[in-house]
């Protein structure tokens, strides 16, 4: 069965094909910029991926980055495109935050758990908003979830300027910090925080559910073909509304862990657009959460490269960025080249 | 406006095939100068094919169209339109958010660069003076109804000097009311000699009202023509559905137990505009009986599959499963065993990038031993149920893992009747589950579907195809406007009362 093999070949050969495609485009870039490309691509693989502390720069990177993907990748199986991570992951961390200034004297593992679980909640309950609208009230939940990203900062830098602002965060309007005691410390023997472990774990439980369970199984109709899970008495809008609440979950546990791992507090530094990397993170690894994992950390290693290139090439802080567009771009026009180069079996004779 | 008659158009004997289908054999039409001349026919007859040939969409396998008794070849529609030839689509082609001036204007085979809006104003505010009828150029179509619509379709014909406006079933999305006004106007213009109008239709009552001549077609072929004076209402139905009962029943158990499976009460159904196209279907089917609703399509019969099927809410009304009220969730159509056998069935119950396994599975795999405790998917053994299904089924290619878009339709169907069909079925609602297959393929299905009734399932039969429900159904229905106008037995069946009935002439 010739197409089995295509059916595999395909994507990688697309998306491999498309990487090298940006990389031809970014090196024109660079060049134009009046930098060697090869010497660029040099210092960014050394960047990323040369040493042990650049290896640990891009894993740091990378973690966020396969949890924000999930936030587009699960809601894409039931055929939604939602954009609304970065709102998730300010909601989570803002929320977490909150929670743990909410009780001051209990145990770190208690202070954790609740972080965990009230991020979780936030960022849950901000993608359904997305998912809902689009199911009960047919509003497009791309344009949605990309304002209420909008929203979620406005809501964030309020509460941090007023209600929730420590008042010694002089010029960077911050909550208040959560405790040297509460934070979420490293992987035994590492520079590397447990967000990392959360992100992989993630992606493997995420995978497990969309692929070998009933649910998953459900959902794929329903993103599949509405009509036919209408047939099959699948109830279209609960499927929606959970899977959903499990993307957000997962952008939740981002901000959550930015704060309990990095920052100590909610400030304006949870908007560093993980949730906009973690969209091309999800459209590269075409919504699979396993492939998403090497994607974020080869995206993870991209972004870390932007403080050598800066120093080696005097290329500016946002090459990076530059670079991450190209590729975003040159992704989505490859989404167009599916089925072209693969040769499906004539349909058979009745 | 200088007026010579519109020109004399004449089919002859024309012959279209769509590879080893012959749509369209040795048909005549004559549309005199000045006529209002009606295609009648069910279908799937070839009225719209015909309709084709002559607007240049097809090019025929054979005969000849005539205008003024001139062989004319007609290489497309813009070409039609050079001999005065002009179509009115059953859908509107109008720009909704422009003007009616603006819909007017860009529909000009020929525009300048730059639009001289006054003059072009000008110009069809004088065109639409010497109208029988006006509407207003600077209204937004979207604002207007549907009637007034219709008007702005064949003002925009009129406008491009047609001379021959032929009309796909031009009242379907009118009300009564706006159809008598519409086609009243065009008769007008034809008695002024201004005009022919050839249009096709189901509605017999609408042929006697307006249209002068006549011409039936009936699976492809001529069956009759003549001027609508000089026949009666029932001769024009007979000629539609034929005269004698064709299709051979077939063989059946008697085992109805007259015990009421599904009872719908007073359904009442919304289309996706909001129009409300069934109003209040009153329907018993009883154990081992099939019951088949006969109709035009668009008289709601898809609206009520859907209802059926939960892929359209009821706006009012009750369904009854087995005395239970019925509601289409998930765990009452396993329990009632309630299921359905939709039409296009790629597009309405497959998802085409799975793989035929799992398609096969859409009834079973939240239960064992395709789902270990209720939740955890055995791939394996949804592989292996598959491979049984495929080979008692025949399906083609043989393999589980073939995304289901890469089979036929006759094995897509095929793959859904072993999915709906082989384990018990107490309710089946089947819907033009033929549309499209081969001869083989359909006979096949149809046997599937005689047997699950001698089994005792209760089926619900909608077809389009007036002789596929002779052939399998016990007692025959026909939806007209949202209701069900008639009720007979299939052995008693009077062909011309079920077409009279089928084209709202009830009287």
């Amino acid at each position: 069965m010739p197409h089995t093999l295509n059916k595999a070949l395909e994507p990688f050969l697309i998306i491999v094909g498309s990487l090298s495609v940006s990389m031809v485009l970014f090196g024109a870039f660079v060049a134009a910029a009046g930098a060697n490309p090869f010497e660029v691509y040099q210092t960014m693989y050394r960047a990323a991926f040369g040493t042990s502390f650049s290896w640990q720069n891009t894993l740091i990177r990378a973690a966020p980055l396969m949890l924000t993907a999930l936030c587009t990748a699960l809601p894409g199986y039931l055929g939604l495109i939602i954009i609304g991570g970065e709102g998730a992951v300010v909601m989570g961390g803002l929320f977490a935050a909150i929670a743990a200034l909410t009780i001051p004297d209990a145990s770190p593992m208690v202070v954790l758990t609740t972080m965990a679980l009230a991020g979780m909640a936030a960022g849950a309950i901000w993608l359904a908003i997305g998912g809902a609208l689009r199911h009960y009230r047919a509003v497009n939940e791309t344009i949605s979830s990309l304002l209420l990203n909008y929203i979620a900062i406005a809501l964030l830098n309020h509460l941090v300027t007023s209600t929730f602002r420590d008042p010694e965060s002089l010029n960077h309007p911050s909550t208040h910090h959560i405790g040297e005691a509460n934070m979420i410390g490293l992987i035994p023997g590492t520079d590397l925080h447990w967000g990392l472990v959360f992100g992989i774990v993630a992606c493997i439980l995420s995978w497990f559910l969309m692929h070998h369970t009933v649910f998953g199984f459900s959902s794929q109709i329903a993103g599949g073909n509405v009509r036919a899970a209408q047939i099959a008495g699948l109830p279209v809008g609960r499927l929606i509304l959970i899977v959903c609440c499990v993307a957000g979950a997962a952008g939740g546990l981002a901000g959550m862990v930015e704060v309990a791992a990095i920052h100590g507090r909610a400030n304006d530094t949870l908007n560093a657009n993980y949730g906009y990397a973690g969209i091309l993170v999800a459209f590269v690894a075409r919504n699979n959460p396993l492939a998403i994992i090497p994607v974020a950390v080869l995206l993870g290693g991209i972004r870390a490269s932007s403080g050598l290139l800066q120093r080696v090439h005097e290329l500016p802080d946002a090459t990076v960025l530059v670079m991450q567009g190209i590729i975003f771009l040159v992704i989505l026009f490859s989404e167009t080249l599916y089925g072209r180069f693969s040769r499906m079996p004539k349909q058979g004779a009745v | 406006m200088t007026t010579p008659v519109p020109p004399d158009l004449e089919a002859r004997g024309v012959t279209k095939r769509f590879g080893p289908l012959t749509a369209l054999k040795d048909v005549h039409l004559h549309l005199r100068s000045g006529r209002f001349h009606a295609l009648l026919g069910e279908n799937g007859a070839g009225k719209s094919t015909l309709v084709k040939c002559i607007m240049g969409y097809y090019r025929p396998d054979g005969g000849e169209i005539l205008l003024d008794r001139q062989p004319v070849t007609i290489r497309s529609p813009r070409d039609a339109q050079t001999f005065g030839i002009g179509m009115v689509y059953q859908q509107f082609t109008l720009i909704p958010n422009m003007t009616v001036l603006e819909n007017l204007v860009i529909s000009k085979a020929r525009l300048n660069p730059v639009i001289n809006w006054k003059e072009e104003q000008d110009q069809l505010t004088q065109f639409m003076a010497q109208m029988p009828f006006q509407v207003p150029l600077t209204a937004l179509v979207s604002s207007l109804a549907a009637g007034e619509k219709q008007k702005v379709e064949i003002l925009k014909q009129l406008a491009l000097r047609n001379r021959i406006l032929i009309l796909d079933e031009p009242t379907s999305v009118l009300t009564p009311h706006e159809a008598d006004e519409v086609l009243g106007h065009l008769r007008a213009m034809t008695l002024a000699q201004q005009l022919s109008v050839l249009i096709i239709t189901h509605k017999l009552r609408e042929v006697a009202a307006f249209a002068d001549e006549v011409t039936v077609l009936r699976k492809g072929q001529f069956a009759g023509s003549g001027k609508v004076s000089e026949m009666k209402i029932s001769q024009m139905a007979e000629m539609m559905v034929g005269s004698e009962i064709t299709a051979k029943p077939k063989q059946r158990i008697e085992n109805s137990t007259k015990t009421p499976k599904l009872l719908l009460r007073n359904i009442r159904v919304n289309d996706d505009i909001g129009v409300e196209v069934v109003r209040g279907v009153h329907l018993t089917i009883h154990e081992g009986e099939i019951v088949g609703v006969a109709g035009v399509s668009g008289n709601g019969q898809r609206e009520l599959v859907e209802v059926l099927a939960g892929q359209r809410p009821a706006t009012g009304g009750t369904i009854h499963v087995h005395d239970e009220l019925y509601q289409p969730t998930r765990d009452n159509i396993l329990r009632h065993k309630m299921f359905c056998l939709p039409e296009e069935p790629l597009q309405n119950t497959c998802v085409g990038r799975m793989s035929v396994a799992e398609n096969l599975a859409f009834r079973n795999f939240d239960m064992e031993p395709h789902a270990v405790g209720g939740w955890l998917m055995n791939r394996p053994a949804l592989r292996r149920s598959a491979h049984g299904l495929i080979e008692r089924y025949n399906i083609k290619p043989p393999y589980p893992d073939t995304p289901i878009q890469s089979l036929s339709g006759g094995n897509v169907q095929r793959a859904v009747l072993a999915r709906e069909l082989s384990a018990e079925v107490n309710i089946l609602v089947v819907a033009n589950p033929c549309f499209g297959l081969d001869f083989l393929a359909t006979e096949e299905i149809r046997l599937q579907i005689v047997a699950a009734r001698n089994r005792g399932t209760a089926v619900l039969l909608v077809s389009e195809d007036l002789d596929e429900i002779l052939e399998l159904a016990d007692r025959v229905v026909v939806m007209f406007n949202g209701q069900l106008v008639y009720e007979t037995t299939s052995s008693g069946a009077d062909l011309a009362l079920i077409g009279r009935h089928m084209t709202g002439h009830s009287t």
